[in-house]
């Protein structure tokens, strides 16, 4: 069948001998395992102290395994559903709810707007269509902190401050400029002719989208998706200056943990809190991460 | 009754002029082939009769009805494309009722619809595969029967065969005439290959540089090419052209090769006519005019001597790579006839065959 191999790209055997083989293996596993233990070593020491008491924490520093007789769950319970975090007692589970109804909305969003946006700049080209496409990839390159006053006055202008909607949209319109490059330049590479047979075929602009693009868009649809929600989920400016107190996302919610100032500082509870908030993104990498790289590089190369 | 009409067409982007008044016609039933070299507009006056680009100035009639501003899907029409552009996420039978999906056709309709153009192509086994899991034959034939399933007016084809091996582009080339015969829809076919065009076709139409130079039954453009250009592109191994001059020979008149031996070949009455006595004129000949074991009894024979230069055995044909006075000759002959390399050879032409063109209009005398 046709996707037999036949041949093979690269054939690592044909590279030399058998000890050269084994050296370089050595040499990129003991490179790997190094990288890794310098990534997962503060993943290692946060967890852990999410398992020990106060006390143990503050009689013996932060980096030490747990006592057996003392270790204990119910610090991510308490940072779950009961720290005080800014005056109110409900953990951090308000936030999370936040951070989901800001995130999942707004990536659906962006990716819709950018699937549509690629789809009439790559196949429906118009006059100054490079010039729009320009304009619209402008924003990948612009810093954030640009956007602050602009969006402030736009939001108060809609009567959207401080509220989580209002974030959606922030998101949504600073994500189409990163969903719109991706799915342009992905769909590029569909040829034309695809469309012209389904034009003569008597399909129209919504049919064409419906029926050819989007049953060849998944790659780019889990980058996209992948980029915006990781994206969204872990942005602290726009949450930090746009909302306050209850609206907040879990990101800007954590930074009350350093500023609540009643002294003494919860380690273990904090710990909890963190691992918690950084679980959704690492969930979508690590089910879409095999495609997020694969659909990056599709249509760059070439 | 013709069923496309195209009438003083012209295209231009921006200024660049790609297509000058093109007037063609095509009579219901008719294989019309659009053959040239590359950017010679072919593809895009394809183009402009399924409606792909628009008119810049003229007309495009369909059935009496001029669909200039028509949409691709009103005009009636359906095309097989180069890169066959089938849909790669639907099966081939989506990909055939697509179109009639988009018309609304009824579901029981599409299907015998489908049955009978799978039965015709004999797709029936792939019709749930695929695009990707076919060969390119295969995808050939659904592209096909994807246009077949339409029953249009007219067929349009832009280089279908281009992108298939040695061995299957003749097949399909000769499955397609096959079919053309049953079908008997008018079909515009657009193809670079002479060949391809000359076996298809009932009427070619020959383009250079956006201008229709000869449109004519093959046998025609074959014999009788309007011009130097025509002459050259049509025929392979492609048509000599020698400077020569018109001379004086016995009652009527002869030609010499410039810088030649000053034989004359003598050039028979109805070809003479019009030319005068030193003119310069060039002088046409086909590789295969050159044979004289390949001449009638009775054709009309002149004599011309050339130094071969290289033999290139072909199997069928013996290919003969010469000169005569510095310029180059191509001569076919049977292999049993092939001189050596480095000799001189007296080869016989068929006076009867040769062309005459204008040096400066390039035009056929």
């Amino acid at each position: 069948m046709a996707d037999a191999t036949t041949h093979q790209e690269f054939d690592p055997l044909a590279t030399g001998g058998m000890r050269r083989r084994l050296v370089s293996k050595a040499i990129v596993y003991g490179a790997l395992g190094l990288f890794a233990l310098v990534y997962l070593t503060p993943l290692l020491i946060i967890s852990l102290n999410t398992l020990r008491p106060l006390e143990d924490i503050v009689r013996t520093g932060f980096i030490a395994l747990p006592e057996a007789e003392t270790m204990t769950l119910r610090y991510w319970g308490e940072a779950w559903g009961s720290f005080c975090i800014g005056g109110t007692c409900e953990g951090v589970s308000r936030f999370y709810k936040n951070s989901l109804m800001m995130t999942i909305p707004a990536t659906v969003l962006s990716t819709l707007f950018g699937l549509l946006n690629g789809y009439v700049l790559s196949k429906w080209r118009f006059r100054y269509d490079g010039l729009v496409f320009g304009l619209i990839t402008l924003g990948v390159f612009m810093p954030q902190q640009m956007t602050l006053l602009p969006w402030a006055f736009v939001l108060g202008k809609l009567g959207l401050s401080n509220t989580i909607g209002g974030l959606v949209f922030v998101h949504t319109v600073q994500g189409i400029s990163f969903t719109t490059l991706f799915c342009r330049n992905y769909f590029v590479s569909i040829p034309d002719d695809l469309i012209k047979a389904a034009r003569i075929d008597g399909a129209g602009f919504w049919r064409i989208f419906r029926r050819i693009i989007l049953p060849l868009s998944p790659p780019i649809v889990i980058v996209t998706v992948i980029w915006q929600f990781t994206g969204i989920w872990n942005e602290f400016l726009f949450g930090t200056v746009f909302t306050s107190g209850a609206n907040q996302p879990i990101t800007s919610a954590i930074v009350a943990f350093s500023g609540s100032g009643t002294g003494e500082r919860h380690y273990n509870v904090e710990a909890a809190a963190v691992i918690m908030a950084a679980i959704p993104p690492l969930l979508i990498y690590v089910v879409g991460g095999k495609y997020f790289v694969r659909g990056l590089t599709q249509g760059a190369v070439k | 009754m013709s069923s496309l009409t195209i009438r003083d067409l012209r295209k231009s982007y921006g200024n660049v002029e790609v297509l000058t008044d093109i007037n063609l016609e095509a009579e219901s039933g008719e294989f019309v082939a659009l053959v040239g070299p590359s950017g010679c507009g072919k593809s895009t006056l394809l183009s402009i009769i399924a409606g792909l680009e628009s008119v810049t100035s003229g007309e495009v009639r369909i059935e009496d009805r001029v669909v200039n501003n028509d949409a691709p899907k009103d005009r009636d029409i359906a095309m097989v494309f180069q890169s066959y552009a089938l849909y790669p996420t639907m099966t081939v039978r989506e990909n055939m009722t697509f179109g009639m999906e988009c018309r609304n056709v009824p579901r029981a309709e599409q299907k015998e619809t489908v049955e009978k153009v799978a039965d015709l192509l004999q797709i029936g086994p792939l019709l749930n595969r695929k695009p990707s899991q076919l060969s390119g034959g295969q995808r050939q034939r659904v592209a096909m029967g994807r246009a077949l399933v339409r029953d249009p007016k007219l067929f349009l084809f832009d280089e279908p065969l281009s992108n298939l091996d040695a061995k299957l582009r003749i097949e399909m080339r000769s499955e397609i005439k096959k079919l053309h015969q049953r079908v008997g829809k008018t079909t515009v076919y657009v193809t670079h290959d002479q060949v391809e065009a000359m076996t298809l076709a009932s009427r070619i139409a020959v383009m250079y540089k956006g201008v229709l130079q000869q449109y004519d039954t093959p046998k025609e453009i074959y014999e009788r090419p309007r011009n130097k250009f025509v002459a050259g592109f049509m025929g392979s191994p492609t048509m000599n052209f020698l400077d020569a001059k018109v001379v004086a020979h016995g009652d009527g008149l002869g030609l010499t090769v410039d810088g030649g031996d000053g034989a004359v070949m003598p050039v028979t009455s109805e070809k003479s006519a019009g030319l005068t006595q030193g003119q310069p004129v060039v002088f046409g000949v086909r590789p295969e005019h050159f044979n004289p074991v390949h001449a009638h009894r009775g054709d009309p024979i002149a004599t011309l001597k050339v130094l071969v230069d290289m033999v290139e055995p072909t199997g069928s044909e013996t290919i003969l790579m010469s000169r005569v006075a510095g310029q180059n000759v191509v001569a076919s002959v049977e292999p049993d006839d092939a001189p050596n390399e480095g000799e001189t050879v007296e080869l016989a032409i068929n006076m009867g065959k040769i062309c005459l063109f204008d040096p400066a209009t390039e035009l056929r005398l």
